[in-house]
């Protein structure tokens, strides 16, 4: 049987390093880098993403 | 062979019924053809069970009697393979059937064995006492009489479905008026809105209520969608994980999913013919007994 974490975050993607805390962040500037950024890292991650507002992506595996 | 007429008849409809219960449907269960030739084989050696009981019991075999009622607890087996059998298959599914869905087509599948052996009792018995012809018709009547009580409850009987807009507020997925989940991704909100498809689920009474709040029975409904209309989704891509979300202050629940198969009026359908569960049947009706 495969062991496996669920129900947390992985990491966030962020415009400003300040408004993550105790999570691995990327921080990327500009909107369609940052979206991206969130694509690649939920492909590979095998987790979701969801938006927080105020530049806060944060990639959830569920 | 003094019981070979009732014997021989009873074994003919027992073998018969189980043909008829034998069928693959939508949900392709039993698997064709292994399935079908592993379960019309535990089909026969239920209807000789049956068929030979009776004139056992008439001749007073009493050891006879005794052996076939051991054999027939043997067929509580068949629950437990069933639900084994499933429960190996839910890893590898993109949207799994649930506990409750296996369980309940695990009891199905056990019930439909004593259907067997009661058909087959009830024909050689009929045969016995008045004939071929008398067998036949209380054969017929029992196989009648118990797929009528057996027969699924389809959620339509209890449960408006109606079809609802996806849409998006901001972030936030909604079908209709009812959050769905939060979607981050720009381009799979774009996906979702140009792919996806929802219904809303209107309990028409309390007792349907309580059954809607059964996750088994949301997820048995999913399940039977991604089933027939596909699903667009993968491992790594979370957000098109069919949903159904319950609203807790009016009871109603919102469908999402994103199929292969785009057809709104199929979904209604399928979402429609879905059984109610028997462990997700809503009790409040014993609530207000008591």
């Amino acid at each position: 049987m495969e062991i496996t974490i669920s129900g947390m975050i992985i990491c966030a993607v962020t415009d400003d390093g300040a408004k993550v805390k105790d999570v691995p962040a990327f921080i990327v500037k500009e909107e369609a880098a940052r979206q991206e950024k969130a694509r690649l890292l939920s492909r590979i991650l095998k987790a979701a993403v969801h938006d927080l507002g105020d530049g806060v992506l944060i990639v959830v595996r569920h | 062979m003094p019981h070979g007429q009732s014997i021989g008849l009873g074994l003919a409809m027992g073998i018969l019924a189980r043909v008829v219960l034998l069928r693959s449907d939508y949900r392709q269960y039993p698997t064709y053809p292994h399935g079908y030739a592993s379960h019309l084989f535990l089909g026969i050696i239920a209807a000789l069970v049956g068929a030979v009981s009776i004139p056992a019991l008439i001749a007073k075999e009493w050891t006879a009697v005794t052996f076939f009622v051991i054999v027939a607890q043997q067929f509580r087996e068949i629950r437990s393979m069933e639900r084994d059998s499933l429960a190996a298959l839910e890893e590898t599914q993109l949207v799994a059937r649930g506990s409750d869905y296996i369980e309940s087509i695990a009891r199905v599948f056990e019930a439909r064995y004593y259907i067997v052996i009661f058909v087959a009792a009830s024909a050689a018995y009929g045969a016995e006492r008045g004939g071929v012809l008398l067998g036949i018709v209380l054969g017929v009547i029992a196989f009648a009489g118990s797929t009528l009580v057996i027969k699924p409850e389809p959620l339509s009987r209890s449960v408006e479905v109606e079809p609802a807009q996806v849409n998006f507020k901001g972030a936030d997925l909604y079908v209709g008026d009812m959050f769905i989940m939060n979607v981050g991704l720009e381009e799979s909100r774009k996906s979702i809105l140009e792919h996806g498809i929802g219904a809303i689920l209107t309990p028409k009474t309390e007792t349907a209520r309580d059954t809607l709040a059964n996750l088994g029975q949301r997820q048995a409904i999913l399940h039977d969608v991604a089933g027939i209309l596909g699903v667009k989704k993968d491992i790594d891509t979370p957000e098109y994980t069919p949903m159904a979300t319950r609203n807790i202050q009016t009871g109603r629940v919102g469908i999402f999913i994103v199929p292969e198969e785009r057809d709104a009026g199929l979904l209604i359908n399928i979402i429609k013919r879905t059984p109610v569960l028997e462990s997700a049947r809503g009790r409040s009706l014993y609530r207000k007994l008591s």
